[in-house]
C-alpha cells in the first residue's frame, strides 16, 4: 500500500487518518483538477475563435460535408461507451474484459485521429494555411488549426495513456482505479468534442 | 485498492449513449434550420450544454461522486467561464458597440 493511498483512503490498519475533504482518491482529484483547467483552456480557444468569427466580415465556410464530422462525432461518443465498460469490467474484478475494451477504445481513437488527419489534408489541398485560405479572412485557419488540434493533441496523448494504462493494468502493476482516472480523461476529450463540433464544424457549413 | 461508487448498471450507460448520439444528431439537424446564426449558435450550444451535463454526470460519475466535489468542480467552471464572458463583451463592445466604434467611420469623439 502506497503512502498515497493511505493518505487518501482514511482508516487503514488501526491508524486513523482524517478523511480528505473530498473523499476521493489522490490521482482522481488530480485529474479533475487537470480537467477544470483544461476546461479554462478549451473555453478560452473557443470564446477567442468566437470572438474572431463574429468581428470579421469574411468568415470562411469551408465545408461541403457533414459525413466526416459525423463519423468522427459517432466514433468518439461510442469509444466513451466502450471506456466505460473497460472500467466497468475492471471493476468487476474481469481483466481480460477490461483490458480489450480498453483497446478497443484506443483504436476508436486512432481511427478518430486518422480522419481528423483526413480532413485536415483535405483543405490544406485547397489552399488553407495557418494565415491564408481562398475562401475569406486568414485566420479562419489560425482558429481552426489551433483548436481542432488542441483536441487531437488530447486525443493523441489520450491514445497513448490508454495503450500504457492498459498494457499495466494487464500486468497487474495498475488496479482499476488507474483505469477509471484514464477513462474520465478519455470522456472529457469527448466532452470537449461535443462542443468544437457546433462552433467549427456545423456554424461553418457552405449554404 | 480501488475505490467503489454507486452505478446505473450497464442499462443506464446505454441510456445515456444513446441521448448523446440523439442530441449530437439533434446538433446536425439544427445546422441546416433555416434559422440566422446568433439563432443557429443559441440551440447548438443548449444542446451541447445538455450533453456536457450527460457525459459529467454518468460517464465521469460526478453524480455519485461526493457532492462537494460537484459543487466545488461547478462553481470554479461557471465562474471562469462568466469572466471569460465578461471579456467576450467587453472585447465585442470594443469592436461594435459605443463609444469606441465611432472612430472606426473617421469621427473622433469629443
Amino acid at each position: 500500500m502506497s503512502q498515497a493511498d493511505l493518505t487518501m483512503e482514511g482508516h487503514v490498519s488501526g491508524l486513523t487518518v482524517p478523511m480528505p475533504p473530498y473523499g476521493v482518491l489522490a490521482k482522481k482529484m488530480a485529474i479533475w483538477l487537470f480537467i477544470i483547467a483544461d476546461t479554462a483552456t478549451f473555453a478560452a480557444c473557443l470564446v477567442a475563435y468566437g470572438f474572431l468569427r463574429n468581428g470579421s466580415a469574411s468568415w470562411p465556410r469551408p465545408f461541403h460535408s457533414i459525413t466526416n464530422v459525423a463519423l468522427m462525432t459517432f466514433i468518439l461518443l461510442t469509444s466513451s461507451l466502450t471506456m466505460l465498460l473497460g472500467v466497468r469490467a475492471a471493476k468487476s474484478g474481469d481483466k481480460a474484459a477490461a483490458f480489450r475494451w480498453t483497446m478497443i477504445t484506443a483504436v476508436a481513437g486512432i481511427l478518430f485521429a486518422l480522419l481528423h488527419i483526413r480532413e485536415w489534408l483535405a483543405l490544406i489541398d485547397e489552399g488553407m494555411t495557418m494565415f491564408h485560405n481562398p475562401w475569406g479572412t486568414g485566420l479562419f485557419g489560425a482558429s481552426f488549426f489551433s483548436i481542432t488540434g488542441l483536441h487531437l493533441t488530447h486525443v493523441t496523448g489520450g491514445v497513448i495513456a490508454l495503450i500504457a494504462v492498459g498494457i499495466r493494468y494487464k500486468g497487474g502493476r495498475y488496479n482499476a482505479d488507474d483505469l477509471e482516472v484514464t477513462g474520465l480523461y478519455w470522456h472529457f476529450v469527448d466532452l470537449v468534442w461535443m462542443f468544437v463540433v457546433p462552433m467549427v464544424y456545423l456554424l461553418n457549413l457552405a449554404r | 485498492m480501488t475505490t467503489e461508487h454507486k452505478s446505473g448498471g450497464l442499462k443506464q450507460d446505454l441510456i445515456v449513449y444513446l441521448c448523446l448520439l440523439a442530441l449530437a444528431a439533434m446538433q446536425f439537424v439544427i445546422a441546416f434550420q433555416k434559422i440566422d446564426a446568433t439563432q443557429m449558435f443559441e440551440r447548438m450550444l443548449a444542446v451541447a450544454l445538455v450533453e456536457a451535463g450527460l457525459a459529467l454526470l454518468f460517464f465521469m460519475h460526478l453524480w455519485s461522486e461526493k457532492p462537494i466535489l460537484m459543487w466545488s468542480a461547478g462553481i470554479f467552471t461557471v465562474f471562469v467561464l462568466l469572466a471569460m464572458q465578461y471579456g467576450w463583451t467587453d472585447s465585442n463592445r470594443m469592436e461594435t458597440g459605443a463609444p469606441y466604434s465611432q472612430t472606426k467611420t473617421g469621427v473622433v469623439p469629443q
